[in-house]
């Protein structure tokens, strides 16, 4: 690492402590808490994209034994409230179960609880639900035209139409000498978690309490529970110590944990919901952006933008969640990593009659990382200039940071130019080219792909109040509380899930470093939200910053509380002591010193030994602001999106199979640079798997529709993941530039990969195409589609 | 619904079961023996999570009947620690290289790389990569999985064995 011996345990590369329950079979997962007396629950399925339901006949179903309740949404709708909306949205409702009328295919229309879930599918065949097909709409720009509307009451099929212009656009464009201007697509994919959402809720009516076990990776989730079902939020206590099978984003689950709630409170016994992988895919509301740009650029000979118009059109499906933030994250860094001056941008989210789109690994970033990089290339192309010298001659140099783009937040520090230097010199880039030139001698198509982009991290939600004035949001906290008991062991407690990112490992190490002790000594649990403190849950590349930055200052509360014991007993100030190794000494005689065992004698029983007016025991906490978070933006629209941004550059080497059409990676390097890396094992597992991520979203996954508006890719047999096959070997090259607002220097790592991963993986195919005069502006780049447009080219059938 | 009544080898200890006919060998396993290590995933046979050892081969626990396991050799992921505690050499080399991330893929994974080593002691990259790609990860990307499989591989060859004393 940069500075050697700055951290004892920071930065080493320790095990991840997660995985020995992992390895073992014995993660707890949602569908492995079963409560005693647990029913089971089965959805009926929307078959239409939009219809009128015309009656429900629940008869059938009651009928067969072990059946014990079927709901509808007419009864649901009435016994709740409505779910949050990010926006500002009355008129378009979101339930779990649809109301009168259904809007996507796969929309759940009705629930069946019976004793097993076998049964409860049983059952569900046999309701009878009559329908009346009603036109439907599934193109974002004829939605935004308004002739058939998703939702009548709320009069357009527009959630949010907003442009903002920071900075002298007009003027810049006239000063430019040269503009282009594209469109470029992002496909409807997303992260897809091999685990699908789980949920049980038991209801203790006695007590009041509403238990909730839900693989969820949500914000504000007992909040939201608990306001949908018109209860205290002190009557729901979700579990955080469940282990989420995987969620990058999409296990946000509020609507199948209303339902669920609902009827644990109804029936009376612990109901669950596990997924198949068909409601899922059509039903589980965790499809990614859908998002059409077009970009133009304003630019000079020497290929310096000016200034950028983009518009970002994004087919949110037939509800309103919290997916149309997704166009706001984005704002925090509309420049990319590079310096332009002004910008113009029109985020419009749209309805559909798809399905509902949920938040995604990076919030909309990695589209629009994927759009300016798209944009860079072809800029390039158009003045003859080398893809690598345009990044050159607009990215923000190291010396220029703390560097403010137009739209407000100033990005914390980078140093892009070692980090790219470093990659080619991995490459080599020279030896790089000359294979990509050897290959095409031998009758390959063959391109290098080239990316440079940026990870917001922190994890503010700045973009509510930016997208919705009703909204005040200026804090994002997250927290940590520390015991020590009277035996001397060291427990953290967390309060969020994890779903896979090694928070307990975070931890550990953190509250180790801090106190000189071994972070195996640590241990660390999981609150749940009746006696947890106020934290937002691993969203936006946020908890190394977040939940490591509140565990270094519950710590070192901690630290300073022993400290004052150990002088107090001493005889001597504070400032004349030296803690360390758990110990505390005189400074300058350092054989006076009191022992860990001693301190905490003292704290847990010998109060007359204690400093006047300290509290007995051992217990801290932290609760952190997000760093420069805490105001409202501008009424023009600048605020401080994130406090921190990573930075990476990918370098491909390609080839593409002209016949057939498929994609070949020859080499795949990549440079990283997210601050001071906390642990190595799990940084480095955080951006492979971001790019396999990228990959499919840029070569393989998209839910498809066809023409009568039903989901096409709906199984793993035509929703394709990447396996071991498709996924290249992937060297990464670290550079460390410590972000200046961050308790160790730390900056996220949660995307990283995804933001670049798609964008040049496009840049190469491009490269490797353009002599044949093709342009590839849409994802997913699929092999398919490659060799019809180079027979196409070539003049072939 | 007619129920039938088998005897399911798992893990080397016999299990009385009286299971509908329709039951798979993932939910018998989940449900009536409470071994949930093996995971749902897709239910249709493509993602591997369901992974278990049917006579020491890979095989996709949702796509099996229990019925159809009646005398076979079925090895979960909880059949292979040695001890309370304790770590086979592919467990622990999945733990040195952090091969995982949710854990949701892992026993499958692992399940598998018992399979393979059993029978190619020395597996190149390639019969790594052919090995687990029936096995959908959607955190790791594999790298640290393909490492993981290649360093018990080394360790189950004895190559970290310290040297003989002279």
């Amino acid at each position: 690492m940069s500075e050697p011996g700055r951290f004892r345990f920071i930065s080493s590369d320790r095990r991840v402590r997660e995985d020995r329950r992992f390895v073992v079979g014995k993660g707890n997962f949602a569908a492995d808490i079963v409560p005693e007396g647990l029913k089971h629950v089965a959805l009926v399925t929307s078959p239409h994209p939009a219809a009128r339901i015309v009656s429900i006949d629940k008869s059938a179903a009651l009928a067969l034994p072990g059946v014990h309740y079927v709901l509808d949404g007419e009864e649901l709708a009435a016994a709740t409230n409505a779910l949050a909306a990010g926006l500002d949205t009355p008129l378009v409702p979101r339930r779990p179960l649809a109301v009168g009328t259904a809007r996507y295919a796969g929309e759940w229309v009705v629930a069946v609880v019976a004793d097993s879930r076998a049964l409860a599918e049983d059952a569900a065949e046999l309701v009878e639900i009559e329908y009346e097909p009603l036109p439907f709409v599934l193109d974002a720009e004829e939605a935004c035209e308004g002739g058939i509307l998703v939702h009548e009451d709320h009069g357009t099929n527009v959630l949010l139409d907003r442009t903002f212009v920071w900075g002298e656009v007009e003027a810049d464009f006239a000063a430019s000498p040269r503009t282009f201007k594209h469109r470029v697509k992002w496909g409807r994919s997303a992260t897809v978690p091999i685990e699908t959402f789980a949920v049980t809720a038991s209801w203790d009516p006695w007590r009041e309490i509403l238990d909730v076990w839900a693989s969820i990776q949500m914000p504000k989730f007992p909040d939201q529970i608990a306001g949908a079902l018109k209860i205290p939020m002190s009557s729901v206590r979700v579990h955080f110590d469940v282990d989420v099978g995987g969620s990058y984003g999409v296990k946000r689950g509020i609507k199948h944990a209303v339902l669920i709630g609902h009827l644990a409170k109804r029936l009376g016994c612990p109901v669950r919901l596990i997924e198949d992988r068909l409601e899922n895919m059509r039903g589980g509301d965790m499809h990614g952006p859908e998002r059409l740009f077009d970009v133009e650029a304003a630019y000079g000979d020497d290929g310096v933008i000016r200034s950028m118009k983009i518009r970002a059109l994004d087919n949110v499906g037939a509800y309103a969640g919290r997916s149309p933030f997704q166009l706001g994250k984005p704002v925090g860094a509309i420049v990319g990593p590079y310096k332009i001056k002004s910008v113009q941008y029109q985020a419009i989210a749209v309805l559909s009659n798809k399905t509902v789109q949920e938040a995604v690994r990076a919030f909309g970033q990695s589209p629009t990382n994927y759009a300016i990089e798209r944009t860079m290339d072809e800029v390039a192309n158009q003045l003859g200039m080398d893809r690598l010298e345009i990044r050159r001659r607009n990215l923000i140099r190291h010396e220029e940071f703390p560097y403010p783009i137009p739209s407000g937040s100033t990005y914390d520090s980078g140093n892009y130019e070692a980090v790219i230097a470093k990659v080619l010199a991995q490459a080599p880039y020279e030896e790089m080219i000359a294979e990509r030139d050897r290959l095409r001698g031998e009758g390959f198509l063959a391109g290098i792909g080239i990316a440079s982009c940026l990870e917001p991290s922190g994890g503010n939600s700045s973009f509510e109040p930016l997208l919705n004035p009703k909204n005040t949001t200026t804090t994002w906290m997250d927290s940590c509380r520390i015991s020590v008991d009277l035996g001397g062991a060291i427990t953290a407690t967390m309060h969020t899930t994890s779903a896979g990112q090694g928070h307990e490992t975070l931890v550990g190490t953190v509250v180790g470093e801090v106190l000189g002790l071994d972070p195996e000594y640590v241990r660390v649990v999981r609150a749940d939200s009746l006696n947890s403190l106020p934290s937002n849950s691993p969203v936006g590349s946020r908890m190394a910053i977040m939940l490591g930055g509140a565990a270094f200052h519950a710590a070192n509360k901690l630290k300073a509380k022993l400290v004052a014991i150990g002088a107090h007993d001493l005889g001597l100030p504070p400032e004349d002591v030296t803690f360390a190794d758990g110990e505390v000494f005189a400074t300058n005689a350092p054989d006076r010193r009191r022992s860990w065992m001693d301190l905490i004698v003292i704290a847990h029983r010998n109060f007359h030994k204690l400093p006047p007016d300290m509290e007995p025991g051992l217990s801290v906490s932290h609760i952190m602001q997000v760093p420069t978070g805490g105001k409202l933006p501008t009424p023009d629209g600048r605020v401080q999106m994130y406090p921190c941004y990573s930075f990476e550059f990918h370098l491909v080497l390609m080839s593409i199979d002209p016949d057939l059409g498929k994609p070949h990676i020859q080499r795949y390097v990549i440079g990283h640079d997210c601050g001071t890396v906390i642990n190595p094992k799990i940084v480095r597992g955080m951006t492979m798997g971001g790019i396999a991520h990228g990959l499919g979203a840029a070569l393989m996954e998209e839910f498809t529709y066809n023409e009568d508006g039903l989901l096409t890719a709906q199984t793993f047999m035509d929703y394709l993941l990447p396996s071991a096959h498709e996924v290249p070997p992937v060297e990464m090259v670290h550079h460390e530039t410590p972000s200046p607002h961050t308790v160790f220097g730390q900056k996220g790592s949660g995307e990283s990969g995804y933001l670049g991963a798609p964008a040049v993986l496009a840049s190469a195919v491009n490269d490797g195409l353009r002599p044949l005069g093709i342009v590839v502006n849409s994802l997913p780049m699929r092999m398919t589609t490659l060799a019809d447009r180079i027979a196409e080219a070539r003049g072939e059938p | 619904m007619k129920r039938v009544r088998l005897e399911l080898t798992v893990n080397d200890a016999s299990h009385a079961l009286d299971v509908e006919p329709r039951t798979t060998l993932l939910d018998a396993l989940r449900d009536h023996l409470r071994l949930t290590g093996a995971h749902a995933g897709c239910e249709h046979g493509v993602c591997g999570a369901c992974t278990v050892l049917i006579d020491g081969a890979p095989a996709r626990s949702c796509l099996t009947f229990a019925v159809q396991c009646d005398g076979l050799a079925i090895t979960t992921i909880e059949g292979l620690a040695p001890a309370p505690g304790e770590l086979s050499p592919v467990q622990d080399a999945f733990c040195e290289t952090h091969g995982m991330q949710c854990g949701y893929c892992t026993p499958a994974m692992i399940l598998t790389a018992h399979a393979l080593l059993a029978k190619n002691p020395s597996p190149s990259r390639d019969d790594i990569v052919e090995a687990i790609s029936a096995n959908i990860c959607r955190c790791t990307g594999y790298a640290q999985i393909i490492e993981a499989v290649a360093l018990a591989a080394d360790r189950m060859r004895g190559l970290n064995r310290p040297p003989e004393p002279a």
